[in-house]
């Protein structure tokens, strides 16, 4: 296309008196018909109404407009709308730009409306420069799988399938061990209501008989390949190799917890761990009158600085379970803070405090001592060393990531946190998304979580999946980044920088391949190739230096 | 049993509602979206920054909004309340009330010169009463659906019969005084309950002052005092005499954690009060803060971490006790009365702002909603969640997400609505 083909419209926006009680509007259209290309401007209360739409629909057409540019709002709010007016009135929507002089001009220069003008003027010109540079583009359309993949067969795995196997979805289970049900099988009671972990554990005739489930037991993953809507996982289960498929993968695998082996003389006697004492209870066998729990053994220190989320509750139900078989019998918890948020965890404390269950406070600068006959713990608020005489001393213990936790992140390209839980695309509103499209994650996977955190959680991230699995085609971004191979060297930055793990090797070729379904655009590899390689297509090296150099005053 | 209708109805649009119904309508369920007052957005609307991130609310929380107003398969209900259900699950009628909003939904387009003409200055509700707004108005800017409304409460043509300024001068003629409430009815298979919670009023507690000393002001008030949007442009200045504070105090657990009050535990205060603290010291180097604490509650994911980090960068000092009470010096600094832990003397501390960490309570018409929708609520008016499956009511069909169910914070309550959105499909898309 030469450049006497190229039609820019452009339209700048009063948005009531957001931008036109600042800037002079008349001026920004008269200014805009002066600038190269631009065949048609003109000025709207609020380009958004259905009046300034239909405005642009109309003069597209009229002025055989083929590129239109709005000088208004935000892209983030407004963009969608009118890439699709434009696509509306016969034009592709990557040949609509938006500059923005509300946010970024007379929201900011509200007491220098001269000077927000002149800045206006500015950048409605880098726009115009850059429209004119604009290429049509295509959005893709994949097709997608409309099934899942759970990895993990714990109470998190197990209600995740079930949900999504509820909704119709064809779900593929699997599970490493030879049996469902992952830390809950150790479990003794549950709470909040102490009934019997068995319970809760039915879940498990649930998810085996149920027929749209695909149940894999002791499976090991070997690969994981694809992408959002179609992913394929290689397991190998009785040494056979098998594939498959499925549009989304959910990741509950659990986490583990840490040995107590060389923390507080621990001897699997006397002194034992929390799940050892469920254990014991479980038999029924608990037969001492002098228990002792340690809260936060192997956390909140230097090493694992975080805080395990479920041993002070772990830690009074099963001092409850103790004072309700024996109320003579003489409970204490040292801790450092009782972690009972809520309603009914809170109502629990109170529940154990009533029941003469005693709580000791500990500095981690003075932890307790466990000497032969007693403990001794510095307490703060008598100000002097107490003993506790023991027959039993009980240490809570924090759920650790599981080791195998690394590899399964390499297989599927996910990130781990510090501790190598998995980290979530943003802790607050996408909590069980990973920032890879059709992956999703929950349970102490995520970290340390209960039984009902853990289905809470798998029941989001079965919604989630579903939005993915539920539709027959996905669309995909259009402003991709694209590899010109004849430059890249094969140095593997991008590979490194990409957050959506959309770009890989092509050992043949030594070159890299962008993934167009994966990849969102967002353009960091492009900015950090050394080769100058990539392109962002929408926001390519041309577009964008056409703009600086018009911003300086050349052209 | 009749049709399984797939359409879920949600009642409230904070961000737990919000949530629910862009996860169904993603999934290609419809979506009737019931919000009470003229805008969607909840309490995050109000909320400066959030932990442990510190993202600004309003800037990630804008997107959902114009995401859920957009979205093909969500139809927005606002200043609508539910007011009968019959039926079963798969298929509720529901009726639903909607007050009039006196501005054609379909004309406003939110230029604001009603708001300059409007001769009425009224308490802002959503800047927690510190500033006033006019009569019509929208509830944020940032509000969404984008349109007016008009306080028939305030607004002078239905208070005296006078006025009009606003039909005036608005060039659409969006201005409708004849509109009428009115009532209709929705089909659904599944109902999400996601009213969330009002905030405990601290009045009650005489000895904290709060009331009575302007230097003392809540939580959700400290929000919006520092917010930029705010009442103060995000200058933090204390109210008394507007001068800047440096020594500040937040006492957590003010009618939580408290038998005469509210036993329960509100769940986010810890951690809210050391991200307020946090964003104090950001915009002044020189505040220095003491957090009063019962327990310090911070068990989610790096949440420990965050409160390590206001003790080492951001002068917070973490006092555990319980305060007795607050008086005022002359120059109207609050003194705060403690008793220390380590010489169980009662010590005294002088401040030039306190914050007061009040709970979450349930929404004042939570009992009323529950009869409605025949779901049962616990002894504080929470609505009654399953031990082990806590988006489920105690109604089959009915679920529950967000603070309406517990106090919790915005993940949970992120991660309960998409929870209960799969349990609502669950009931609509069963074979």
């Amino acid at each position: 296309m030469s450049d006497d083909d190229i039609r820019i419209g452009v339209f700048v926006c009063h948005c009531g008196t957001n931008i036109g009680g600042v800037l002079d509007i008349s001026e920004l259209t008269e200014y805009s018909k002066t600038l190269p290309n631009v065949v048609y401007s003109a000025d709207n209360l609020y380009t958004c109404s259905e009046v300034g739409l239909s405005e642009i629909r109309e003069n597209i057409k009229e002025h055989d407009l083929n590129r239109v540019i709005v000088a208004s709002c935000s892209p983030r709010t407004h963009e969608p709308l009118f890439r699709s007016t434009c696509q509306e009135a016969g034009l592709n929507p990557y040949l609509f730009e938006m500059v923005n002089i509300r946010d970024q001009d007379s929201w900011v220069h509200m007491k220098e409306p001269e000077k927000g003008t002149e800045k206006a003027k500015d950048l409605i010109r880098m726009g115009v420069y850059k429209a004119a540079l604009l290429e049509s583009l295509e959005k893709m359309q994949v097709g997608v799988i409309p099934s899942a993949i759970v990895i993990g067969g714990g109470i998190a795995g197990m209600n995740a399938a079930l949900n999504l196997a509820n909704q119709n979805f064809k779900v593929s289970l699997i599970e490493k061990d030879s049996e469902l049900g992952g830390l809950l099988r150790h479990l003794n009671k549950v709470y909040p209501t102490n009934e019997d972990a068995s319970i809760i554990l039915e879940t498990r005739n649930l998810v085996e008989n149920h027929k749209k489930i695909d149940l894999y037991k002791s499976a090991v993953i070997e690969k994981i390949e694809g992408y959002v809507g179609n992913f394929k996982v290689i397991i190998l289960q009785n040494k056979k190799t098998l594939e498959i498929e499925a549009g989304a993968i959910i990741v509950a695998t659990g986490a583990k917890a840490l040995s107590p082996e060389g923390y507080y003389n621990y001897n699997g006697k006397t002194i034992i761990s929390q799940l050892e004492l469920e254990g014991i209870l479980k038999e029924n066998k608990i037969n001492t009158n002098n228990i002792t729990m340690i809260q936060c053994v192997g956390c909140r220190n230097e090493e694992r600085k975080y805080c395990s989320n479920i041993c002070c509750m772990t830690a009074l139900k099963n001092a409850i379970l103790i004072k309700e078989q024996n109320p003579d019998a003489n409970v204490n918890i040292i801790f450092r803070d009782i972690q009972t948020q809520g309603v009914t965890y809170e109502e629990y404390y109170r529940r154990a405090r009533e029941m003469g269950i005693l709580f000791i406070k500990y500095l981690p600068e003075k932890p307790p001592i466990i000497k032969k006959d007693r403990i001794e713990v510095y307490n703060e608020f008598m100000n002097q060393v107490i003993g506790i005489p023991y027959d039993l001393v009980v240490l809570s213990m924090p759920l650790i990531a599981n080791e195998d936790s690394e590899q399964l992140a390499k297989m599927l390209k996910v990130p781990l946190e510090e501790n190598n839980f998995f980290l979530e695309a943003h802790v607050k509103l996408r909590p069980v998304d990973f920032a890879t499209d059709g992956i999703f994650v929950c349970g102490s996977a995520h970290w340390p979580a209960d039984i009902s955190e853990s289905i809470s959680q798998s029941n989001a991230a079965a919604s989630r999946a579903s939005t993915i699995i539920s539709k027959e085609m996905l669309e995909v971004e259009g402003s991709t980044a694209e590899v010109n191979t004849d430059l890249c060297v094969g140095c593997e930055a991008c590979i490194k920088i990409c957050p959506y793990s959309a770009i890989s090797k092509d050992e043949e070729t030594d070159t890299v391949v962008v993934n167009k379904v994966v990849c969102k655009g967002c353009g960091v590899c492009g900015a950090s190739c050394p080769h100058n390689a990539i392109t962002i297509h929408h926001f390519t090296s041309d577009q964008i230096i056409a703009e600086i150099v018009t911003y300086g005053g050349g052209e | 049993m009749g049709e399984n209708l797939k359409r879920v109805m949600v009642i409230g649009g904070g961000i737990a509602g919000i949530q629910a119904s862009l996860d169904l309508a993603e999934r290609g369920i419809v979506v009737e979206l019931i919000e009470k007052n003229a805008c969607i957005g909840g309490r995050m609307a109000q909320l400066d920054k959030t932990f442990p991130t510190n993202d600004c609310s309003i800037c990630i929380l804008a997107p959902k909004l114009a995401e859920c107003f957009r979205h093909p398969n969500i139809t927005l209900h606002t200043l609508s309340e539910i007011k009968n259900l019959s039926g079963q699950p798969g298929n509720f009628n529901v009726k639903i009330f909607k007050k009039a909003r006196y501005v054609k939904e379909d004309e406003c387009i939110n230029c604001g010169v009603c708001i300059e003409k409007c001769p009425m200055r009224v308490d802002d509700e959503f800047d927690m009463k510190l500033r006033k707004r006019r009569a019509i108005y929208i509830d944020y800017v940032q509000g969404v659906p984008s349109i007016m409304t008009i306080d028939r409460e305030n607004c002078l043509f239905f208070t005296k019969d006078a006025c009009r300024i606003c039909e005036k001068v608005c060039e659409r003629e969006a201005i409708d005084f004849d509109q009428k409430d009115e009532e209709f009815e929705l089909n659904v298979g599944s109902i999400i309950v996601a009213t969330g919670y009002d905030i405990f009023e601290p009045t009650s507690l005489g000895s904290l002052g709060y009331g009575r000393y302007l230097n003392v002001v809540t939580a959700l008030e400290f929000e919006r005092l520092i917010c930029a949007s705010g009442p103060l442009g995000g200058h933090l200045k204390r109210p008394s005499d507007k001068n800047e504070p440096k020594k500040l105090a937040f006492i957590n657990c003010v009618g939580s954690r408290d038998i005469k009050n509210n036993p329960y535990c509100s769940s986010c205060c810890c951690m809210y009060t050391t991200k307020e603290a946090m964003i104090a010291y950001e915009h002044d180097n020189e505040i220095e803060t003491s957090i009063f604490y019962i327990d310090l509650r911070a068990a989610g994911k790096g949440f420990r971490e965050y409160i390590q980090r206001g003790e080492n960068d951001y002068a917070i000092t973490y006092i555990k006790g319980k305060v007795a009470k607050i008086l005022e010096d002359d120059q109207k600094n609050p003194l705060i009365f403690y008793e220390d832990i380590n010489t169980s003397q009662v010590k005294q501390l002088k401040y030039d702002l306190v914050v007061l960490a009040t709970p979450m309570v349930p929404k004042k018409d939570a009992g009323e909603l529950a009869k409605i929708l025949g779901i049962k609520i616990d002894d504080y008016n929470f609505f009654k969640a399953n031990s082990y499956h806590p988006q489920k009511s105690s109604k089959e069909g009915i679920f529950l997400c967000g603070a309406c169910r517990e106090p919790m914070d915005i993940p949970t309550s992120v991660i309960d609505a998409s929870g209960a959105a799969a349990k609502a499909a669950e009931i609509v898309m069963r074979g």
